[in-house]
């Protein structure tokens, strides 16, 4: 791609809506999956328990 | 403990030997990741100039195909765990065929909304029932299938054999996906990574499509093993000794 400034990049010659909505999608899982993991590690973790 | 002592080359399908040493190796993974999807990005939207026909909007393919990849290699990764603890009977196995589930029906949903993403500019609709798309959503069931069947038997070590007859049963579906645009006359193009165009456009692009392939590969890598962690310590909470 011809860099030819921000908005140019962005709007990614007229298919914007497909190609950010691709890669925001994916990214969006696999930040979630990631999240999900921190959030039961928390929740399943005994704080009495055999781990230091 | 058992295990451990027995039988030497299966010391790291006991939990307590396995669960310190996948927390050891998350971070070095997802780091891996992270560089790999860097640069992968990189190639994708400032290498690879733009297509002569369908614009930028081909650009979903750095993203479309490795995840489609991705689909594939987890169920069979996770059908050969399930497998394993079929004939080893291994605790381990089980616990990574579930670890492995989300990440896979995770990527399957990604391969079907960036493919029906790209199919409406180049094809003028999102989605079509030919043969490349309804196996690939047959394999979405199955993945959740197999989550939902291990998680509604309540005794773990059944449910899991439970779930590696699905799994192995579904394995038959991945050379269907694999094959059907050869063996059936699809929408859906054919091989993706062709040398049709010119050789160094085809080699950036496959540059760019391998980093990406090999940043999910790191990714599922960590996410599982962290996940594994999370079984384990549910399921047998005297395995984690330390960490």
């Amino acid at each position: 791609m011809q860099w030819a400034g921000w908005s140019e990049f962005w709007a990614m010659g007229g298919y914007a809506l497909y190609v950010w909505g691709s890669f925001a999608v994916t990214l969006a899982f696999m930040a979630a999956e990631v999240l999900i993991l921190r959030m039961r590690e928390r929740a399943t973790r005994n704080p009495a328990g055999h781990e230091t | 403990m058992q295990a451990l002592l027995s039988v030497h080359w299966f010391k790291f399908s006991s939990p307590t030997s396995f669960y310190p040493l996948a927390g050891r190796m998350v971070p070095w993974f997802f780091s891996a990741a992270l560089l790999l999807g860097i640069a992968g990005l990189y190639v994708a939207f400032f290498v690879v100039p733009t297509d002569s026909q369908q614009g930028e909007s081909y650009r979903i393919i750095f993203v479309h195909v490795p995840a489609a990849w991705m689909s594939m290699f987890i169920y069979l990764l996770m059908a050969g765990w399930a497998g394993a603890g079929l004939v080893f009977n291994t605790r381990l196995s089980g616990m990574m065929a579930r670890a492995l589930a989300p990440t896979g029906a995770m990527f399957t949903f990604i391969a079907l909304w960036t493919g029906a993403l790209w199919g409406k500019p180049t094809w003028g609709t999102w989605w079509v029932w030919d043969a490349r798309l309804t196996s690939e959503l047959i394999l979405l069931f199955l993945y959740i299938g197999f989550m939902s069947l291990v998680a509604a038997i309540e005794d773990d070590r059944r449910a899991d054999r439970a779930g590696a007859v699905l799994a192995l049963v579904g394995v038959v579906n991945i050379p269907i996906i694999y094959f059907s645009v050869v063996w059936w006359n699809t929408l859906h193009q054919g091989a993706s990574v062709s040398l049709k165009s010119a050789p160094k456009m085809a080699s950036t692009m496959l540059l760019g499509m391998l980093l990406m392939a090999l940043a999910f590969w790191m990714y599922t890598i960590a996410v599982s093993l962290w996940r594994v962690r999370g079984i384990i310590r549910e399921r047998e909470p005297r395995a984690v000794v330390k960490d």
